[in-house]
């Protein structure tokens, strides 16, 4: 296996996103996997995005814990990220206005300065002007010659990017791209990989978020109508609707509020069509009470829950896994209903397009529980992963009812399955009611003054049967890894993806580990995960929030309590070494350290500066005191002037409470 | 839609009698609504009535035809998606003051702004009934209620001006003790194109005592006697919509073509959602995943 993680910093605006789009798909279709982890502070123009591209020849799960190559678009980025570039690994920025000093990096990590004016001039000289935001291009070039890849991918997707935009634009930054890797190849004899080295079944591979995985599935699957309000980190499902509406033919609604949407959504369910909604905690508290409502009713209709921190606004940009017990939870009253949550992008794809084929088999709303790092970090996926031939089943519906014959249509009709025979508005002769006060087999109230106990009785039998049935469907959840581990990882979402990747280096150390990943979580497999996890050994729950409340879950269904929890409730996800380091802590009973990190202290620093107005200063090094008569250990960070590189002051930061306890300016700079 | 051939009201009889109380305004609504759909040639099985909830959401039960009982004031945004699933069906929307003026509000506002092509009647009468009399949206300043018992202290809605700055382009008012005129409002807002609102007085008997059915007989005025053209100009339907206290106007205040939401949503061009096929074009298909590589 041969891989490599690229990083690009720089600021909201500085085009990264493209270039990273660039990168991953040049990777994707020379035939390598790739994924992708944008973790951006601030949607706003110069607010510091990160993305990191983590590039192998084998399927990886999780961006990882490695950094090979940083690519800095500003000085900021040299700052925060520098030191994070592992040993053999190569700094690349524009030396016309960035440096990088030595003492920020570590030891065997090469910087590799571009003077974007030295580079481009011939371009420049040929076809006018080079932008700013067009030196990524350069970058990208340098980066295909450190990373073993020839450019040719490279340029076929510089092609199709600007096809619009003439021959012109599309030669001058293929200029660009052979600049950049012309250069790097002259200044740099040992790349990270030698050209050729790549194992690659050169396959295509789509470059994809798990958001429009869910949308072009809904679309394989029939969906005839999207509504949605627009909200953080589900948005971009609207947003895949709302671009290719036209060619889908699907109804795509931006409604005033989530209870509307929801309502909307259940509405088109009623009327006969395959009907979809997505929003984020937020948005789906307002949803709740349409989600009874769709339980009594038994309305086919898909709701996507897309988790981001929380609770209340929380972290709109951050990733979480908190909110499984507002989605076991919502709506009043008891009714059948599916509640999954997908591991990964094929399997959102998948899982969506179940979705609407088991709402519509057992009448009821399908929940589907996304999260924020699974809904926006792109992958690529085998093309079959995507395939538009999938099962759509439908079950058929009563074309004509002829009451003479047949006496009244009974829509809730009381049968073994508890699956009623369905009629649309528009059948002649099937008329009916579909109420979300309860009713008897014919739609008719038995609320209020028609109460009637017995048929109260029937008719919740008849809809709770659905779910034993629909349980004996569902794939069963299995343990991965080797069996009789010493180890077993309980997780969820889209944080399988790093657990199997600890798991495996877990397994590499000669710990025993295997995991076991809950993606039904209504109906539950009690029997099947009883039994597996009454067998684990040391049982571990790894999730992103602050409760383990899928461990809760799982105790609550199966009287089986974990032995360990592993949580992260900072809105970043997870990362292999993380749960590797936390699992030997855990075996060797040692607790969690919980204070400030050098990582994080330094992180605080710039945070303190930049909203303070201080863009001047920087922070430079850092060391650690004893208490010092302040209660706590405490982080003292040196900050040096940006231009000058002079000391300027310094900021001290309490390990324990993360405050900050001084903020020391030598000589004022003014804001 | 079948072209009007006026049909025989009894096909629109419900499977079950009402639970109203007797004497309620209720009464003359649905006998209305099943007359106008009668006379408008609508067959049952191409009439959806959705209401939302409160004594006059029961509706839908006390007639024959397709309906969707919902939630509470959540019943424009359920109409609104079974009318985009199936545009063939014409769409009546039912329930209480409480329902749409108050819960509901924002729904309607957005659903008129829209103009989507859907009949609302809003049974009106100034006070919530089914949870025993507290004070509505449209409850008189003063009027002295289970929740405000020293008068109440809030102003009400203006339904008809709502709905006209809202941009519903044809409001009307009915009046249950005026049951053929209602009859004849209500068949007239379900052949408007586009959304129509037809604010019914609809007294109860048991939790009202100010605006009964003699207070709105001595008030109540037809329009259709007077010279008022509720086409000619929105500012003058809108002055005629703030007769209150000694005049009640009653049929169609205002009324004006404009596209409707249907008209622009390009989805419908191929006709209603639920007739549109359910397999998709594999090779648009192909396209979309082509763009990702």
């Amino acid at each position: 296996m041969q891989e490599v993680t690229i990083g690009i910093a720089g600021a909201a605006g500085d085009g990264l996103d493209k270039s990273g789009d660039t990168l991953a798909r040049s990777c994707g279709r020379f035939g390598l996997h790739v994924y992708a982890y944008n973790s951006y502070q601030s949607i706003i123009r110069g607010g510091h995005i990160w993305l990191k591209v983590r590039v192998s020849d084998r399927k990886v799960t999780c961006h990882g814990d490695k950094l090979n190559v940083l690519v800095a678009l500003n000085q900021d980025s040299i700052e925060r990220h520098a030191r994070e570039v592992d040993e053999g690994g190569f700094i690349l920025f524009n030396s016309d206005r960035i440096k990088c000093e030595e003492l920020l990096v570590k030891k065997g990590v090469t910087l590799l300065p571009i003077s974007m004016k030295e580079v481009t001039e011939e371009v420049a000289k040929k076809f006018g002007p080079v932008k700013p935001i067009m030196q990524n291009t350069v970058a990208m070039g340098a980066v295909m010659h450190l990373m073993g890849l020839g450019t040719e991918q490279t340029e076929e997707v510089l092609t199709d990017t600007f096809s619009a935009k003439g021959q012109e634009v599309i030669d001058m930054n293929i200029a660009l791209l052979e600049a950049g890797y012309e250069y790097a190849k002259k200044l740099v004899s040992k790349p990270i990989f030698v050209a050729g080295k790549w194992e690659t079944d050169k396959k295509r591979r789509p470059f994809i978020t798990g958001n429009e995985a869910i949308a072009m599935a809904a679309y394989a699957a029939g969906c005839k109508f999207y509504a949605a309000y627009p909200m953080t980190p589900a948005s971009t499902i609207l947003h895949w609707m709302a671009t290719n509406a036209k060619k889908t033919g699907i109804l795509v609604k931006q409604c005033e509020d989530e209870i509307s949407v929801a309502n909307m959504a259940i509405g088109a369910g009623i009327g006969g069509v395959r009907s979809m909604c997505a929003t984020a905690g937020g948005g789906f508290a307002l949803m709740t009470e349409a989600v009874g409502m769709a339980g009594i009713m038994e309305v086919p209709v898909v709701f996507v829950e897309v988790q981001r921190g929380g609770p209340s606004t929380g972290l709109p940009t951050k990733t979480e896994q908190a909110d499984l017990f507002q989605v076991l939870g919502a709506s009043q009253g008891e009714f059948p209903r599916l509640i999954v949550a997908p591991k990964d992008i094929a399997d959102s794809y998948a899982s969506t397009v179940e979705a609407f084929n088991l709402a519509d088999k057992y009448q009821l709303p399908v929940l589907m529980m996304s999260d924020l790092l699974l809904s926006e970090h792109p992958e690529t996926v085998d093309a079959e992963q995507l395939s538009c031939d999938v099962k759509v089943e439908r079950p058929e519906f009563i074309k004509e009812w002829d009451a003479e014959k047949n006496g009244k249509f009974k829509r809730y009709k009381f049968t073994e399955s508890g699956i009623s025979p369905r009629a649309l508005p528009g059948t002649p002769g099937a008329c009916h009611v579909t109420a979300s006060d309860d009713h008897d087999e014919r739609g008719i109230l038995i609320s209020d003054m028609f109460t009637s106990p017995p048929v109260r009785r029937k008719i919740m039998e008849k809809r709770m049967t659905k779910v034993e049935n629909m349980l004996k469907e569902l794939q069963p959840p299995q343990l991965e890894g080797p069996a009789n581990a010493d180890v077993t990882l309980l997780c969820w979402g889209s944080t399988w993806g790093v657990v199997r990747e600890a798991a495996e280096l877990l397994n590499e150390k000669g710990i025993k580990t295997n995991y076991l990943c809950i993606k039904y979580i209504a109906p539950f497999h009690t029997k099947e995960v009883t039994e597996i996890l009454s067998k684990s050994k040391k049982k571990i729950s790894v999730e992103v929030n602050f409760t383990s409340v899928m461990a809760q879950f799982v105790k609550m269904q199966t009287g089986v309590s974990m032995d360990g929890h592993i949580t992260k409730y900072d809105g970043e996800p997870l990362e292999p070494l993380m749960i590797v380091e936390e699992v030997e802590a855990q075996l060797a009973s040692k607790t969690k350290d919980l204070s400030v990190s050098e990582a994080e202290a330094m992180e605080m620093a710039y945070h303190y500066l930049r909203t303070h107005a201080l863009e001047k200063l920087r922070p430079s090094t850092l060391k650690i005191h004893s208490k010092n008569g302040s209660g706590e250990p405490v982080w003292e960070i040196e900050l040096a002037e940006r231009i000058t590189g002079k000391g300027a002051g310094t900021i001290k930061i309490g390990s324990n409470t993360g405050s900050i306890i001084e903020f020391k300016q030598e000589t004022p700079v003014k804001a | 839609m079948a072209t009007a051939t006026e049909l025989p009201v009894e096909l629109f009889k419900g499977p079950v009698d009402p639970d109203w109380c007797p004497g309620c305004g209720d009464f003359g609504v649905l006998k209305s609504i099943q007359e106008a759909a009668a006379k408008n040639g609508i067959r049952p099985e191409n009439l959806m009535v959705v209401s939302g909830i409160g004594c006059s959401s029961n509706l839908p039960g006390f007639i024959t035809s397709y309906g969707v009982h919902s939630l509470h004031g959540r019943s424009v945004p359920v109409a609104t998606g079974v009318h985009l699933a199936n545009t063939d069906m014409k769409v009546v929307i039912v329930g209480g003051d409480g329902d749409g003026y108050g819960i509901g509000v924002g729904h309607l506002i957005h659903a008129m702004r829209r103009n989507l092509d859907v009949t609302y009647v809003v049974m009106d009468n100034q006070i919530y009934g089914l949870t025993t009399g507290q004070t509505s949206p449209t409850s008189t300043l003063g009027h002295k209620t289970k929740s405000t018992p020293q008068g109440n202290i809030e102003n009400p809605i203006n339904p008809l001006a709502l709905a006209m700055i809202s941009g519903a382009t044809f409001v009307a008012r009915g009046f249950s003790g005026e049951q053929k005129l209602l009859a004849d409002t209500i068949a007239a807002a379900m052949n408007h194109k586009g959304f129509a609102l037809v604010d019914t007085f609809s007294p109860c008997v048991t939790y009202n005592k100010i605006n009964t059915y003699p207070w709105f007989k001595e008030r109540v005025y037809k329009l259709e006697d007077t010279d008022f053209d509720p086409t000619e100009s929105l500012y003058k339907s809108l002055e005629k919509s703030y007769e209150w206290d000694e005049k009640l106007p009653l049929g169609v205040l205002y009324k004006h073509e404009m596209p409707t939401y249907e008209d622009g949503e390009m989805s419908l061009k191929a006709g209603a959602l639920v007739k549109q096929p359910l397999a998709i074009n594999k090779e648009t298909y192909k396209s979309l995943v082509e763009e990702l590589i």
